[in-house]
């Protein structure tokens, strides 16, 4: 018998339990005017003189229409039951405020920005969910998987407790494998002055090592100057970021473009991942004072459209299935890439179904913003709170979709969960599942 | 430390058929350059399942099943880490240590090339190993595996608790440690980051992090008494012994020194600090303002800043002048002492200073897709396929130049452009 899902209220963590069970009034207010007064500036104060309270904001987000429209969940009901308490009363707030807090501010919002275009003035209530991020962080009350997490960036470099010779034994056993396929194949570690340092997210090495296979094949085929590092600073993820240990977020950053830096290449190749694009090309950089990247950053959807507009990749037969596309939050409406996308799903298949609404207007997977890493205690509430994502995905299926392209891994995973809880049918694949599907390989592949 | 007289300074050229090796092997991996620049060499493939290691055009003895991290000690041998059979060892010249393990990586040399150190794991567990001997200790994970300058003493941040994942009170009581030719400190901490040994090996310093939330830096296993909210990498004076080191505090970053601040003007960054070698001067890599960087020079900025960054801070042999790469938009240039070249370039690598005290520079660069040499911001008027950093003869009279086109691979030894 299926136990009962219980109402996100009802949800226990055992992590944020101990932190509350250690908090004390006085320690909570400490916290919170630390960080309101030592950590925000005329940006938080705009956004909160500002609001009208008009609840616009309240359209753009999943939670809110995939819960029957509760206030609650929309956006700017959000804030009024974290942010604006913290502020009126001056940091005067109890645990169970901050045990809610912490379910909205990490369960509840996905960090994804549409809500910033819906509202007439462009707050960023993202933004604000951050700082309340920041405040449970100094508290110690993150949600335990979440907070493990990050220990694990702390201590690796990477979000997987990857140790340093697993990391490049599983790129020598993948070099291995694709030999066997493509004999001149080669991951090339720590080839100073290549072209680009390909990074990935630490799930791959553990994980999903085909990728990396896969990764290999389409550079071998495309002719790139490529390498990847064998030392830390391979894992371009950042959990770290989500829980608001921004000192843990500049410290992984900071690794990653050294690793760039030190192998002298021309830029940084990332795969198929949403958060850590926001990290290395936004968040995670401006932290440590670069105001740009120091290193370019392609994402592998700009990179896959350089390949196939270039010619240096060539179908050999296009995927025979057709296809509806997912837009990941951050790297479409973080950074534009939708277009490119579409390209890239055009050279490939011949039949794409869109979503609607789509490109920067689409709805969150409902895992980005590191709710996914929050765990099992929250995935039923997490699949539930969005429906709205299950009936543009059962819409795009009813309409002949066969395979949901989700090119970003918290994306992958989420929709996976949402895919297998309502039964929709969809195969889940990465571009690079396809690229290296359908792609001409040399003769002599095996 | 690099002995270069002894080098063969004559002016002129010596040549190595390197283009026939892509005939000989099935593939040829890349190619390195001793540091006298007398020897060529790279992995290559013998056939589907056996490497070797080609240098100046002779085999190592034995092959192996896999090679990787090809590079040359200071002192000009060849090492490779190698396996067979499913061991894994470090091979110096084609002689493998007598010890192998499940797995070896990071090797590390000392500064006159005489002692490599590598961190090696057996049956799950983690040590060093230098010159083929293990730690009689071992640990459930290292990293930040570090040699002595003189390469007698091994170190790595271990971890000496267990915690499982999960665990989250146990992981934040502190379950990492520093740990010193296999002897761990007697304290640990949430965190342990970039060893860091004295010039004269006796002494080592880290990052620590006391909790989620305290930073500081460690000497000998003993905190500084102060805690920030973050830290970098700490330096040693080579002369006095003061450990050095930039702390973050109400949002700025400064250098401080014991645990004191050494310089009080506060920057929005500030790493990568170098002692000139008679550690009479420090200077660091800063940014000024949000995205503006630069180099400090005890605690003063150079008066021009870059937006994109600024690395490889330089100092030359007597201490008298500074050089550092900036990069401004998609191009890089050479800065000394706060005075930034002329010429542009794609890419550069570190500066190299002349040790005559004259302040000359020679880079390796990269323009319009081709490798090329530029010395006191003159470019060297051919192009390469390839090549290896410059070396300025003792007199600071003479550069040797390796490079290679297709023809193989060229060392050239020439005056000063």
């Amino acid at each position: 018998m299926n136990e009962r899902h219980k109402e996100p209220s009802e949800i226990m963590d055992d992590g944020v339990e101990a932190a509350l069970s250690r908090l004390t009034p006085e320690k909570i207010q400490a916290v919170i005017n630390s960080v309101l007064k030592g950590e925000t500036g005329a940006r938080f104060k705009a956004y909160m003189d500002t609001c009208i309270h008009c609840g616009l904001c309240s359209e753009a987000c999943q939670f809110f229409l995939s819960r029957d429209r509760d206030p609650h969940y929309s956006p700017v009901g959000k804030v009024k039951q974290t942010v604006w308490p913290m502020v009126k009363n001056k940091g005067r707030v109890d645990t169970d405020f901050i045990r809610r807090a912490v379910r909205i501010a990490h369960t509840e919002c996905n960090l994804c920005k549409r809500c910033v275009a819906f509202c007439p003035f462009g707050i960023d209530i993202a933004y604000l969910m951050t700082v309340v991020r920041r405040i449970i962080h100094k508290l110690g009350a993150t949600p335990l998987y979440l907070q493990d997490t990050a220990h694990s960036h702390a201590s690796t470099m990477n979000q997987m407790w990857v140790k340093e010779d697993e990391w490049i034994d599983t790129l020598q056993w993948q070099e291995d494998e694709a030999r066997a396929e493509i004999p001149s194949l080669r991951i090339p570690l720590d080839k100073e002055g290549a072209e680009i340092m390909y990074s990935v997210i630490a799930p791959e090495p553990k994980f999903q090592a085909q990728l990396i296979y896969q990764a290999a094949a389409i550079m071998h085929v495309a002719g790139v100057d490529w390498t990847m590092p064998s030392d830390i600073g391979w894992d371009n993820s950042d959990m770290a970021m989500f829980t608001g240990d921004y000192e843990i977020m500049g410290r992984i950053k900071r690794t990653h473009f050294e690793a760039a830096t030190r192998l002298r290449v021309k830029k940084i190749v990332m795969g198929e991942c949403g958060h850590a694009f926001r990290s290395v090309y936004d968040t995670g950089n401006r932290w440590l004072g670069w105001a740009q990247p120091p290193v370019p950053i392609v994402h592998a959807i700009a990179f896959y459209y350089d390949l196939l507009k270039t010619g240096k990749l060539r179908i050999a037969r296009k995927y025979s299935h057709p296809v509806t596309l997912h837009d990941p939050c951050n790297v479409v409406r973080g950074g534009g890439l939708h277009e490119k996308a579409r390209y890239v799903v055009h050279q490939l298949c011949d039949n794409l179904i869109e979503m609607h609404p789509n490109r920067e207007h689409n709805y969150c997977c409902g895992a980005g913003g590191g709710v996914i890493n929050c765990g099992p205690p929250y995935k039923n509430a997490r699949v539930a709170g969005n429906r709205v994502k299950a009936e543009q995905l059962f819409d795009a299926k009813s309409r002949g979709a066969h395979t949901l392209i989700a090119p970003c891994h918290n994306c992958h995973s989420g929709l996976h969960d949402i895919v297998h809880h309502h039964g929709i049918d969809l195969e889940i694949k990465f571009f690079s599942d396809i690229i290296y599907e359908c792609m001409e390989k040399p003769d002599g592949s095996e | 430390m690099v002995v270069s007289s002894a080098w063969d300074w004559s002016i002129g050229e010596k040549r190595v058929d390197t283009k026939s090796w892509t005939e000989r092997f099935l593939q040829v991996q890349e190619y390195q350059v001793s540091a006298d620049g007398e020897s060529v060499a790279a992995i290559v493939a013998l056939d589907d399942q056996a490497f070797n290691v080609c240098v100046n055009g002779a085999l190592w003895d034995t092959p192996f099943d896999k090679i990787w991290r090809l590079r040359f000690t200071p002192d000009s041998r060849a090492t490779a880490l190698v396996s067979a059979d499913g061991q894994w060892t470090l091979a110096v010249n084609g002689q493998t240590w007598p010890e192998s393990f499940d797995y070896i990586w990071h090797p590390l040399v000392s500064e006159n090339g005489q002692h490599i150190a590598a961190a090696i794991q057996q049956g799950g567990r983690y040590a060093m190993a230098l010159d083929g001997e293990v730690w009689p200790n071992d640990f459930g994970t290292i990293a930040y595996s570090a040699l002595s300058p003189s390469g007698d003493r091994t170190a790595g941040a271990v971890q000496v608790k267990v915690a499982d994942s999960g665990q989250l009170e146990a992981f934040q009581e502190g379950t990492f440690s520093a740990a010193v030719d296999g002897t761990a400190w007697g304290s640990t901490f949430v965190n342990v980051w970039h060893l860091v040994f004295s010039p004269d090996g006796q002494h080592l310093a880290a990052e620590v992090r006391q909790s989620l939330y305290d930073y500081t830096i460690v000497v000998d296993g003993k905190p500084w008494p102060q805690q920030y909210t973050c830290v970098w990498a700490p330096s040693f004076d080579p002369v006095t012994g003061h450990v050095v080191a930039p702390v973050r505090k109400d949002g700025h970053w400064k250098m401080a020194q014991d645990g004191e601040l050494l310089w009080q003007r506060p920057f929005a960054q500030l790493w990568q600090q170098r002692f000139s070698p008679d550690g009479s001067r420090l200077a660091a890599i800063a940014a000024t303002a949000f995205g503006r960087w630069t180099v400090v020079v005890d605690g003063h900025p150079w008066p021009v800043t870059f937006a994109g960054m600024v690395s490889d801070l330089t100092f030359s042999p007597d201490g008298r002048h500074i050089a550092a790469l900036a990069k401004e938009k998609d191009h890089w240039t050479v800065v000394v002492d706060g005075k930034p070249w002329q010429h542009r370039f794609e890419r550069a690598w570190p500066p190299v200073f002349a040790p005559d005290g004259s302040g000359s520079v020679a880079v390796k660069v990269e323009m319009d897709g081709a490798f090329t040499f530029a010395v006191d911001d003159r470019i060297w008027p051919h192009a390469f396929e390839r090549n290896w950093e410059p070396f300025f003869s003792p007199d600071g009279r003479r550069l040797l130049l390796p490079t290679m086109n297709q023809n193989g691979y060229c060392r050239k030894v020439v005056e000063k452009f």
